[in-house]
């Protein structure tokens, strides 16, 4: 598994463009949250619409990584290339842009704060990773946590507690 | 920039897995890709080929082993009739 936190984008856009097995499972990987978050809570697509655009992200994004200038500003130009393709998709309906397009640079500046808060959780231990992720991003009761990690469900609040502790430190490092 | 466990949360809970299938879809892109190269290279040799392609692009991607997503039948469509 590509640890971005020792490698870095540069590497990975240089693995990438070399064909290097197993890069662009992880490129998309590590970027398939932010390009679905943009495109669902940025731009409000959703069903077809959603899955298109985020299919069309990453063809655009294989498509022209060797023109990418500065390997480690991939972030910020993946955000720009799902931009257009949402801007695309919105312009194409018979229907006026919804009113919270305009909140749109708001939602991926948030998006971008998210992004590192990320970052700095993939450092934390596979544990902490596990049931920060479960917890808040999967929506999973501390029962269903309890269950599949094999771990006291009177203990899940107590272990979030302390893995948000940890990534506190990494974040304020 | 210190954050409380509440924006920790928030901030989190901002970035949730995109569909297992999706993700799929994007990581086998480029073999699509070569495929779908493929594809459009023998019909570009082979008047027929590319006849049964325009009339049923779901069937000419399946074929090929490839998911026919909306994404590869509207650039098959558009390569297939250039």
């Amino acid at each position: 598994m590509f640890d971005r936190a020792v490698a870095g984008d540069a590497d990975l856009v240089r693995r990438c463009l070399s064909g290097e097995p197993g890069a662009w499972d992880d490129l998309v990987s590590l970027y398939s949250r932010y390009v679905y978050a943009i495109v669902t809570q940025g731009y409000r697509l959703s069903g077809p619409d959603a899955e298109d655009a985020f299919q069309d992200v990453f063809l655009r994004v294989y498509d022209r990584l060797a023109t990418l200038r500065d390997p480690d500003s991939i972030r910020p130009w993946i955000a720009q290339l799902t931009r257009r393709v949402c801007l695309d998709r919105v312009a194409r309906k018979d229907e006026p842009p919804p009113a919270e397009l305009e909140s749109v640079d708001a939602t991926i500046d948030e998006l971008d704060e998210a992004f590192a808060v990320r970052e700095a959780l993939g450092r934390l231990s596979g544990d902490c990773q596990e049931v920060l992720d479960r917890f808040f991003c999967r929506d999973e009761s501390y029962r269903t946590i309890g269950q599949e990690l094999g771990i006291p469900a009177g203990t899940i609040a107590s272990r979030i507690s302390r893995c948000l502790a940890k990534l506190k430190e990494q974040l304020d490092a | 920039m210190s954050y409380d466990e509440e924006r920790l949360g928030e901030l989190i809970r901002r970035l949730p897995p995109a569909p297992e299938g999706w993700v799929r879809a994007a990581q086998e892109a480029p073999a699509a890709r070569a495929a779908l190269d493929g594809l459009v290279a023998r019909a570009e040799a082979d008047a027929e080929l590319r006849r049964r392609i325009l009339t049923d692009l779901e069937a000419a991607l399946t074929a090929e082993g490839l998911e026919p997503s909306s994404a590869l039948l509207a650039e098959l469509r558009t390569r297939i009739s250039e």
